[in-house]
């Protein structure tokens, strides 16, 4: 019965499937082996990853909840904990961009509020292909509208986030989308289905076919034939999902429940297996009971439907009616769908048949790969290619206006506008104002700052050091604004771990992003892994996006990037001698060349954050806006733009060659404006800190003048750079 | 004190916006109301806020106007008590017939969200009296339906009879193609009804009431219903349910164009930082 074909239908190999015949010590039924499909997935099952993942530091004084869980928390103080995530959502978005995107939105709020905490917050980190190409284009609009539309309807503000393109992207779009939640510390509630008796409720939605087998789809790789796979793709309802967070909400201001999960991958059957093995016991339910949309569904099909806007609520034993009760007051629907027991076993029934009975670990603990990795000679190639020879543009201030005109630099307003990001009045420093969004904390001082990062092309040239810029450069974000880096949430979006290369990336972009997170003292609290990102055989670039969490003690101190006053010195911390073009935006916009390999240094890292946020934190600070993509010449011409003002540059003596200084993207520097009476106690703060620093110049005018290099008016760079991306989208 | 209500419909997402509004910054007292309640006697001004009520499926506000308390709102409207509608409270108002014309698709067909400029066109009302005829606020807006539309007649008559209370412009208070962010016709951005009463906007005055926020203009019309309450000739003569009979009471209301204008203020933190109540 069991044939090549319904493998590759549940994406499981031969010798998997020896092994749960060896474990059952018996052929698995047909709904078993859907069940063991979707939770030996590598979205479910972290079969290639879970190994290395260890690797990541995971305990702080603050973290309250790690990974594990639906989402992890970090206390905040005052009684107060984040809780926050990230997940992809790359195969449905590439296959039907707008409800793929919108129930990536949909998935990862779910994943907070089941954790008890009112979803604050929403950011989205996106990579598509060049958008001269139409499929892109239609990827981009769709992808931006879905999540727009999904997150204004729940009334969660998009207050951050990023947009790259590059052309590895083409037809296999990244869609990260983070969540973060606001919960009293005390209440943070667990997934533990346990004891006897108590009672399984299906709520929200009802189950009908969609997205059956969405878990096994995400991890395969895509081709000409993933078009079919549209019925895979899940349709979301955001106005359910609005009333089920506030009924859930309400739900746990009682005593009625012990347990909640979301059905998100593998619905049903991810749900009941992670609930049943979190709570070491067991759990039966009889498929009868779970009210659907269509007609003559199979045990199979429930089980596996990934239907949206749907909970699991493990209610105690005589809690039945008031849960329904709540649910109703919000016109949704709950079922009991079956009962907690103590034999350690996930018991489905149709009637009174069992149709699939297996001890919940054999589910659980799929098999780990830890595969071999291998640096191509591509690769060594590309790093060690001769950037020494490079033309020096004729006309640098063009060469500005060219990179402001990128659209991975370019203004991001025609995507941001389309957030409702002022929605939950808690939005101080909204999207564009700064490295990082900043939200307050009502009812006290505080504040978080947010920010996504990942580059994909520092990634590609070195998985090692772009691992760590990714974190590095989240932190130095939320820093910028004033904000201590506390923790971080991260998606690994990779091709297929399969192939030696691949895995080489992925193990090196772990091992740098957790020695960068050792490096700064902020654990990885909850994650995501989106392998088989490929299409016909080609990989997207290796691209693990950093979700960071900032808090400010005093929401008053909090730092923006914009140039605030005439007259302010601007200043360099960090690596003020950064050099090398390897791997920047520069090299691959004006001169075509994907190559050569960014570099870091973790130590000078951690200082020059440390004194950015101690001056911020002493009021020395105007304005912050870290040097990254684009390097000094952009971080200067951006703040300019946001503040209406120009600036009056001159670059140090020993800088010979004026591309390399003006856009190299060398880490570990941040511009810094100050007034020149704060001046001097910056300059004493850097030398307690040991962290280099240089005056460039000054804040003033309405031109960006650096040397004899550049001299542009703001309005023309402005204007340039706000229409970018429109323009793009409208050329054609 | 005056006592305000914010309706909830399913899908209504900024009650609690508003609630903060009034209670943390105006130190009033407010109460949710849930949409199946059916009497409001209790309060002197309802707010409709805004949000996705019933998911906007059908419509924006079409279901919603079905809504058991919708009858009452339209009771206590009748009788002369204060209804303010933001964003889809004012979608809903407009399905109710409470106030003229539609809410359509913005003309970019996109989802806006930014800080707009908005002229005041009356002052004499109670939701601007705070406010002087030609001052600019501002205020974000975050809508995807929010382009006014009414026939010609219904547009020229409101027109006429001071209705429109906010128009969206450039900073100066000039009329821009570029300042109007959704095509609405004469660049409307709210009205009132005939008698005063009844106030819609697609702008969030809750969203800004504080500095931090980035503006607190939203107070302007928060505070004006103050005002007209601790003004004993402006306050609206309301018949409770179990008093005298549901007429209409058109005398309590001040008419367009002589009701009591305050002094002009400046457009910048004349109503201060928020938290302190009039």
């Amino acid at each position: 019965m069991v044939d090549s074909k319904v493998l590759a239908e549940v994406a499981l190999t031969k010798e998997e499937f020896d092994l749960i015949v060896e474990k059952l010590r018996r052929e698995p039924t047909l709904v078993e082996l859907g069940m063991f499909g979707a939770m030996w997935s590598e979205h479910c099952g972290y079969k290639n990853s879970k190994l290395l993942l260890r690797a990541f530091p995971t305990e702080s004084s603050r973290v309250l909840q790690g990974p594990g869980e639906n989402a992890g928390a970090i206390d905040i103080g005052d009684g107060l904990a984040v809780v926050m995530k990230v997940e992809s959502h790359n195969h449905p978005s590439a296959i039907e961009p707008y409800q793929g995107a919108a129930t990536g939105v949909g998935g990862i709020v779910r994943d907070i509020f089941t954790m008890g905490a009112r979803p604050i917050a929403l950011l989205d980190s996106l990579r598509f292909g060049p958008l001269d190409q139409p499929r892109n284009r239609y990827l981009f609009s769709g992808v931006v509208a879905g999540i727009g539309d999904y997150g204004n309807c729940i009334g969660v503000p998009t207050v951050g986030g990023e947009v790259f393109f590059a052309d590895s992207y083409s037809n296999n779009p990244l869609v990260n989308a983070m969540c973060v939640g606001l919960i009293d510390s005390s209440s943070i509630v667990t997934s533990r289905a346990s004891g006897v008796g108590n009672v399984l409720m299906l709520v929200g939605a009802d189950t009908g076919r969609d997205g059956i087998h969405g878990a096994t789809f995400a991890s395969v790789e895509l081709n000409e034939k993933s078009e079919e796979r549209r019925p895979a793709v899940q349709v979301g309802n955001p106005f359910m999902e609005k009333l089920l967070i506030e009924a859930c909400l309400e739900l746990l201001k009682h005593d009625y429940v012990v347990g909640m999960q979301d059905l998100g991958a593998a619905g049903i059957t991810s749900s009941i297996v992670e609930s049943a093995s979190k709570g070491s016991a067991g759990v039966e339910i009889d498929v009868l009971k779970v009210s659907r949309r269509e007609a003559n569904m199979t045990p199979y099909e429930v089980v596996l439907s990934e239907s949206q806007e749907r909970m699991l609520i493990i209610a105690r034993k005589g809690c039945e009616e008031k849960v329904k009760a709540v649910f109703d007051h919000w016109g949704l629907h709950s079922d009991v769908i079956g009962h907690v027991t103590d034999d350690g076993m996930v018991r489905v029934k149709e009637g009174p048949s069992v149709v699939a009975e297996i001890p919940s670990q054999y589910l659980t603990e799929p098999p780990l790969y830890r595969r071999q990795g291998l640096k191509t000679g591509h690769l060594e190639m590309l790093q060690s290619f001769d950037l020494s020879r490079l033309a020096e543009p004729a006309d640098l201030s063009q060469a500005l206006l060219t990179l402001l005109a990128s659209p991975n630099i370019a203004s991001k307003r025609c995507v941001y506008q389309q957030y409702d990001h002022t929605v939950q009045t808690n939005t101080l420093v909204a999207p564009g104002e700064a490295d990082a969004a900043v939200l307050g904390i009502k009812g006290t001082d505080k504040a978080i700052s947010l920010a996504t990062d990942g580059n994909g092309r520092y990634v590609y040239l070195d998985p090692y050091i772009g691992g760590a810029i990714a974190v590095c450069e989240a932190a130095r974000n939320v820093v910028c604004t004033g904000a201590e880096p506390l923790a971080i949430t991260d998606c690994l979006n990779f091709g297929n771990p399969e192939k030696p290369e691949i895995f080489y990336q992925l193990e090196q972009a772990v091992l740098g992003m957790a020695d960068a997170c050792r490096a700064l003292g902020t654990p990885v609290v909850s994650g995501n892994v989106s392998l088989y990102n490929e299409t016909n055989g080609e990989a997207v670039d290796p691209t693990p996006v950093v979700g960071m969490l900032g808090l400010i003690e005093n929401v008053d101190r909090r730092c923006t990037l914009r140039f605030k006053h005439e007259g302010d010195a601007i200043v360099l911390i960090g690596d003020v001698r950064g050099v090398g073009l390897g791997a920047s935006e520069y090299l691959a916009v004006y001169h075509g060349i994907v190559a050569g390999r960014p570099s870091l240094d973790l130590e000078m890292e951690r200082r020059v954050q440390n004194l950015c946020l101690a001056a911020i934190r002493q009021g020395l600070v105007s304005s912050a806006h870290d040097c990254s993509i684009g390097g000094i010449a952009i971080s200067l011409a951006v703040s300019g733009i946001f503040g209406g003002l120009g600036a009056r540059i001159e670059p140090p003596r020993e800088a010979t060659n004026p591309s390399e200084w003006l856009f190299n993207e060398a880490q570990s520097r941040i511009v810094l404006t100050v007034k020149s009476a704060n001046l001097r106690p910056l300059a004493k703060l850097a030398g307690d800190l040991s962290v280099p620093l240089a005056v460039l110049g000054e804040v003033g005018g309405d031109r960006l003048l650096i040397g004899s290099w550049i001299d542009l008016p703001v309005a023309q760079m402005a204007a340039i750079w706000d229409q970018a991306i429109a323009k793009q989208l409208s050329n054609h | 004190m005056i006592r305000f209500g914010v309706i909830v419909f399913p899908g209504t997402n900024c009650d609690a916006d508003t609630f903060h509004a009034i209670d943390a910054v105006m130190k009033q007292p407010v109460e949710y109301i849930w949409h199946q309640e059916a009497s409001l006697d209790r309060f002197d001004c309802l707010i409709l806020p805004g949000g996705f009520s019933y998911g906007d499926h059908l419509r924006a506000g079409a279901i919603a106007r079905f809504s058991p308390v919708m009858q009452a709102v339209e009771r206590f409207a009748e009788a002369g008590g204060l209804v303010l509608g933001i964003c889809n409270g004012f979608q809903i108002l407009t399905e109710a017939g409470l106030l003229p014309g539609a809410l359509l698709r913005n003309d970019a067909l996109q989802f806006r969200c930014k800080w707009v400029d908005l002229r005041v066109e009356n002052a004499a009302t109670p939701f601007t009296s705070l406010c002087h005829s030609g001052q600019v606020l501002r205020m974000p807006i975050a809508h995807g339906d929010g382009r006014y539309f009414a026939d010609p007649d219904t547009l020229r008559r409101i027109e006429e009879n001071g209705q429109v209370l906010l128009r969206y412009c450039a900073p100066d208070g000039r009329l821009t193609e570029e300042s109007n962010p959704n095509g609405s016709l004469n660049a409307i951005a709210g009205i009132c009804n005939d008698r005063r009463n009844v106030f819609g906007l697609m702008p969030h005055p809750e969203r800004c009431v504080e500095p931090a926020l980035g503006g607190a203009d939203g107070l302007y019309v928060l505070k004006s219903i103050l005002d007209n309450f601790a003004d004993p000739a402006k306050v609206p003569v309301r018949h409770h349910a179990g008093g005298a009979p549901a007429g209409r009471d058109e005398s309590s209301l001040p008419e367009g164009g002589d009701g009591a204008i305050l002094p002009p203020r400046s457009s910048n933190g004349a109503l201060g930082s928020g938290g302190s109540g009039r």
